[in-house]
């Protein structure tokens, strides 16, 4: 029967050394102990924090550099094409020029040849005048030497003459 | 006389409590082997299931302890 | 590592298997000579408290460590067990069997005194006790706050506990938050398993800070006089833990911190449990109000059970050579007893983690926050 009954004393002294055991254990042991464990955790899950965060912090600068790199590309090519076009413009306003020097040259050759061309055929026409006056003169010289003759012409040139 | 009555009644509890730990034991490794990831939640729901019936038949084995110590 | 490990408990189990040989030897030699061997008075002797830590020889004028008695009865007065166990043997008649019943009359200092059943009484007017079926009727008893065997018991595993625990704090002390080595590493894992999977696992909304010294200490506190008990010999052997008043304590101590920190919540589900119809909240308050109770009723019976029993059956087990009064029943015997060791050190720390557990489970449930 006592063996299932509280036993006074020895309550008094559980409780006693309970209690301090608790008391110098949570101060002395489970205090630092955990303390420490929790520490290392906690070191441990910021250096994976830290590695995660610089893993990011590389990726965002290979992003980056990705980034520059294609935007130095983009303005390669931009400028690459921007210098073909100017260089495309300069040969076509050096054609265009050249073309019109050209146009010019001929414009004026032309002109000159016309010009010379009308020279020519005012002399042209002032020779023919007078080859043709001396030919008249010659021609009336002859024909005009009979009566007849010169009868007959008056009539054709009346002929020829329409009252209209 | 008052003994061995009392040793008969904690048989009869560790009977009962026998029966119904196996039916834990048994169904635990059931669920197991049926969920193995599942495996530490399970033994712990046994051992808290066990705990509380072995909890009971022990109520017996003390009442068993009273009635022998007289 | 497994192969050190088995190699060292193969040669734990030699030891242990001396040790039972060795108290084979001791137990024969004393009882066969004097009266008959009593199974049953033999184990109650061990799973008691005494006043004296028998050692080896004869129970009586064998080697024993006398123990200091401490009583408050007008006045303190101290002296030593010895005192009674070298005292006066006495007889008495048992008033209703009519059987005689020994005692110790205390000499010296304990004059006065009675030991009846390593009880302390006060002797009546006609220096006699009064017995009636086994229990003393009519005798005062004393104050008792005696250093006994489990207090004793007591001292050493708290001792013990608080230096491996202190010598890892240590550890952490020198050596700032690195990875354990030693000591520290062996008992690292064991600390981590009580606030993880105890507590943290029982005890929800992260408030298990403030209850996990007493989780640890209740832990390691009876794991460790659990293995003590365990021990046949000096440091070891006390059935401390299976001790119905060691195991009230700590059982009190799991009602006071639920208690204690219980909230709203955890009274709301006493006085109006959800989900309950009104009509019956009359008998379900009272269910529920018992239910406080046997919690940590069930926590001090499971323990004391549990180690008792182990203490008895280990004993009976060993017991079988002297019923036969033959060494070759260690044949049998010593196998099955060594069998029961090996389950009763699982048992050991099982125990300890249920208990653990357990108040988690009810100081859990005393804070843990409504949830829709």
């Amino acid at each position: 029967m006592d063996l299932v009954l509280p036993d006074f004393g020895l309550l008094f002294w559980t409780g006693l050394v309970f209690c301090s055991l608790l008391f110098l254990l949570a101060k002395f042991a489970w205090k630092p102990i955990l303390g420490a464990v929790n520490a290392r955790e906690q070191k441990i899950a910021d250096s994976l924090e830290l590695a995660e965060k610089t893993k990011q912090e590389m990726q965002t600068l290979k992003a980056e550099n990705d980034a520059l790199l294609k935007q130095a590309r983009i303005e390669r090519d931009k400028m690459l094409n921007e210098a073909r076009i100017q260089a495309d413009k300069f040969v076509e306003e050096a054609k265009a020029k050249a073309k019109e020097e050209a146009q010019k040259i001929v414009n004026s050759a032309k002109e000159s040849i016309e010009n010379e061309k009308a020279a020519a055929m005012s002399e042209l026409k002032t020779h023919v005048g007078a080859i043709s006056l001396e030919i008249a003169e010659k021609l009336l010289q002859s024909e005009l030497s009979s009566d007849g003759k010169q009868k007959a012409l008056i009539e054709k040139f009346v002929d020829n003459i329409s009252m209209n | 006389m008052y003994g061995s009555i009392a040793a008969i009644g904690a048989g009869l509890a560790v009977l009962g409590a026998g029966i119904g730990i196996g039916q834990i034991g048994g169904k635990a490794v059931e669920g197991i082997a049926r969920n193995p990831e599942a495996s530490g939640k399970i033994t712990t729901a046994m051992l808290i299931a066990a705990a509380l019936i072995e909890g009971v038949a022990l109520f017996g084995v003390v009442i068993g302890l009273l009635g022998g110590a007289k | 590592m497994s192969v050190k490990m088995s190699s060292i408990n193969l040669r734990r189990f030699l030891l242990l298997t001396c040790v039972f040989f060795f108290f084979n030897n001791a137990f024969s030699s004393s009882s066969s000579k004097e009266k008959e061997f009593n199974v049953g008075e033999m184990i109650m002797h061990h799973v008691k408290d005494a006043h004296e830590w028998h050692l080896w020889g004869p129970e009586h004028g064998g080697t024993s460590i006398y123990l200091p008695v401490i009583l408050y009865d007008n006045g303190l007065k101290m002296f030593s067990s010895d005192n009674f166990y070298h005292g006066e043997e006495s007889t008495t008649i048992d008033h209703k069997t009519h059987q005689s019943v020994n005692f110790y009359k205390g000499v010296g200092p304990a004059k006065g005194y009675a030991l009846y059943h390593e009880k302390i009484y006060k002797l009546d007017n006609n220096n006699n006790l009064k017995i009636e079926e086994g229990h003393v009727h009519g005798n005062t008893k004393p104050f008792d706050v005696s250093i006994t065997k489990n207090v004793v018991s007591l001292f050493i595993g708290a001792l013990l506990l608080f230096l491996i625990m202190f010598s890892v704090a240590r550890f952490y002390k020198k050596n700032g938050a690195v990875a354990p080595k030693g000591i520290a590493k062996f008992m690292e894992p064991l600390i981590l398993f009580v606030r993880d999977d105890i507590a943290k696992e029982n005890i929800k909304h992260n408030k298990h800070h403030k209850f996990l010294p007493y989780l640890t200490t209740v832990f390691f506190f009876i794991w460790i006089n659990n293995l003590l008990g365990l021990i046949p010999i000096f440091p070891g052997g006390a059935n401390l833990t299976g001790n119905i008043t060691v195991t009230l304590f700590l059982a009190l101590c799991t009602l006071f911190l639920t208690l204690i920190y219980s909230n709203k919540n955890y009274w709301t589900h006493i006085f109006a449990t959800p989900g309950v119809p009104l009509v019956l909240l009359p008998i379900m308050i009272p269910i529920e109000i018992v239910g406080i109770f046997t919690k940590p009723f069930a926590l001090m019976i499971r323990l004391f059970a549990n180690i008792t029993a182990g203490h008895i059956i280990i004993l009976a087990l060993i017991s079988i050579i002297f019923i036969n009064k033959s060494a070759y029943w260690g044949a049998l015997s010593v196998p099955m007893a060594l069998f029961i060791s090996i389950l009763e050190l699982l048992v050991a720390a099982l125990q300890a983690y249920l208990f653990a557990m357990l108040s988690a489970l009810f100081i859990g449930a005393a804070v843990e926050e409504a949830h829709h």
